[in-house]
């Protein structure tokens, strides 16, 4: 919601000053704006049509159940995985982690989960790649899964 | 229509999911139903703030702030820069692709993006109240480093692209000096 509205007035406060110094600049802008949604338009469709389907199968509560019970390496390996392919808003994320933390997961497991959470996005990655390339989304969500690890274990070792 | 062959195929899965799962079907249709309502009010938006950056925003502007030469000054501006918005990390894609087209550096736009992606403000607030400040501060600082590892990785392995994803999107329609 309050992206929305943050979101919303820089448009139109930005729209408007554009449109004061120089109507034919804006126009541009829209063409720029209309030209690169429509190019965009099948990734954002897929991406809308994954999240569905992971998240339709991976529920906050399977989700749980999943991590709660292993501990370990596995553990560990399996959250990163879970995060990576997930995409769940951080207001949810956080309270599932404190809850996991609470029912025996260890910190080492519920850091590689929500840092995949949010850094590595198997379901955006169409979109990503549509954007930057495929070669960038690739290595940005690769390093981005292998530092997860690291930051894991780095956070487990002195947090427990 | 070529553009839309995956989009189809995930139509036929769901359409296959709700002849065989009808529960998991509902679930997820509602899912997407969801997302696609908060995309459809969200991306026009950013869409038109990459229009509007896209014109008026200079080159010099962002090759002096956010550029190779800007140095560790342009590093902690794109870190800040990234820490204050709200909204899911996609968001951030066509923004920052814009700024990588103004000539920001690759080191720069990664830290920008998992900044937004991992060390937004609201988000930090939100884990210090249910996982500790503790746990907080130390995912913030290993976070943070691992960011700038990266971003030095990937100006290193995409230092060659002749012709990088990000020139492709969008045909600039006016040349720019």
């Amino acid at each position: 919601m309050t992206t929305l509205v943050v979101i919303y007035t820089l448009v139109l406060a930005g729209g408007a000053a554009s449109l004061i110094k120089s109507p034919q600049k804006t126009k541009r802008a829209f063409m720029v704006a209309k030209k690169s949604l429509l190019k965009s338009m099948p990734s954002l469709l897929t991406v809308i049509g994954i999240v569905g389907l992971t998240l339709g199968i991976l529920s906050p509560e399977i989700i749980e159940s999943l991590l709660g019970a292993e501990a370990g390496f596995f553990a560990t390996i399996l959250a990163a995985v879970i995060g990576a392919i997930t995409l769940i808003p951080s207001i949810v994320a956080f309270p599932l982690a404190g809850s996991l933390l609470r029912s025996g997961a260890t910190v080492m497991t519920i850091t590689a989960f929500i840092t995949t959470l949010v850094m590595v996005g198997v379901v955006t990655f169409p979109l990503e790649s549509k954007v930057f390339g495929k070669k960038f989304a690739l290595l940005r969500n690769g390093l981005s899964f292998v530092g997860a690890l690291i930051i894991a274990a780095i956070m487990g070792g002195v947090l427990s | 229509m070529k553009a839309f062959k995956v989009p189809i195929g995930i139509l036929a899965v769901y359409i296959l999911l709700s002849l065989t799962l009808p529960d998991m079907a509902l679930s997820s249709g509602k899912i997407a139903a969801s997302y696609f309502k908060e995309m459809a009010l969200i991306m026009p938006p950013v869409f038109l703030l990459m229009g509007l950056s896209e014109v008026w925003i200079t080159k010099d502007a962002i090759r002096k702030w956010l550029g190779k030469g800007a140095g560790a000054k342009g590093t902690l501006f794109a870190l800040v820069f990234g820490t204050l918005p709200t909204g899911p990390l996609y968001i951030a894609f066509p923004l920052a692709a814009s700024l990588l087209r103004k000539e920001a550096s690759i080191h720069n736009m990664v830290v920008f993006l998992g900044a937004w992606a991992a060390l937004k403000i609201p988000q930090l607030l939100v884990e210090t109240e249910f996982l500790g400040l503790e746990f907080t501060a130390l995912r913030f600082v290993t976070t943070l480093g691992i960011l700038l590892l990266m971003g030095v990785a990937m100006e290193y392995f995409l230092k060659n692209e002749k012709n990088p994803g990000w020139m492709q999107e969008v045909e600039l329609p006016m040349k720019q000096k």
